[in-house]
């Protein structure tokens, strides 16, 4: 994420070229592009979500409309690919959150299991409540 | 000599908070809508009942913060994978300006399309 310039100028340093296809030599570059190229799917989420309350806030026919459209093959594999980037955000966010957090209580540190497994729990909590509200 | 901020951990922060929402809120909602439903693993809810959980102003609420913070981290996200993942740093100007000012404007649609449902 972090680029290794400050801000203004650039330091008169030789810097090899990097090829176009360096993510490809080693898998964990490969996972680190990937985790990155999920944001793309998080904008067609947003995308396909303004789409859905567009149409359910038309009337009935339109949201039948969105149903169909969502049912088209084309979409439904556009949005398996989604889920799949979706969830390796998710797991990739949650499993930096102990990293990135650092909780004290009094001298003692909360072990970075518990701040994983808090995060996880959260997930649960939140998919649960979203999942009730949707289906009643 | 006056001191020339960094508008990075603003934007940072934005990039965060989207992270934790998306991730919390976007998988289960995604596969309801884009494969559950589709698929017919579960029955779709009905028009009226739907129309009432998203004219909710808590959901058009929720639902807002969501838009715009997703937006504003595929923004940070995407400027980077384009700086690191195809070496376009030297179109760094363009590319910031396509990033947030495309969050920008995916935001005022998303105001628009959710006050609409109210």
């Amino acid at each position: 994420m972090s680029t290794g310039n400050a801000v203004g100028g650039e330091p008169p340093l030789y810097r090899p070229p990097v090829s176009l296809t360096w993510w490809l030599r080693n898998p964990s570059y490969l996972l680190f592009v990937l985790r990155e190229l999920s944001c793309v799917f998080i904008a067609w989420f947003v995308v396909y979500l303004l789409m859905l309350v567009y149409a359910v806030s038309s009337g009935r026919a339109a949201y039948q409309e969105f149903l169909d459209l969502s049912a088209n093959p084309l979409v439904v594999i556009l949005n398996v690919i989604a889920l799949a980037f979706v969830v390796l955000h998710a797991v990739t966010w949650f499993g930096l959150a102990p990293k990135a957090m650092v909780l004290r209580l009094g001298a003692l540190r909360v072990p970075p299991t518990v701040i994983l497994a808090a995060h996880y729990g959260a997930w649960l909590v939140v998919s649960a409540i979203v999942a009730w509200v949707i289906l009643r | 000599m006056t001191t020339k901020r960094s508008p990075e951990p603003f934007v940072w922060l934005l990039f965060s908070s989207g992270g934790m929402v998306t991730a919390l809120l976007v998988p289960v909602l995604l596969f309801l809508f884009g494969v559950a439903f589709p698929l017919g693993l579960l029955p779709a809810p009905d028009h009226a009942y739907l129309a009432s959980v998203v004219s909710h102003p808590i959901t058009l609420l929720v639902l807002f913060g969501l838009c715009v913070l997703a937006l504003f981290h595929w923004a940070h996200r995407f400027r980077y994978t384009l700086y690191d993942g195809l070496q376009l740093k030297k179109y760094s100007v363009p590319i910031t300006i396509f990033c947030y000012g495309g969050a920008v404007v995916g935001s005022i649609i998303a105001a628009i399309v959710l006050l609409r449902a109210l």
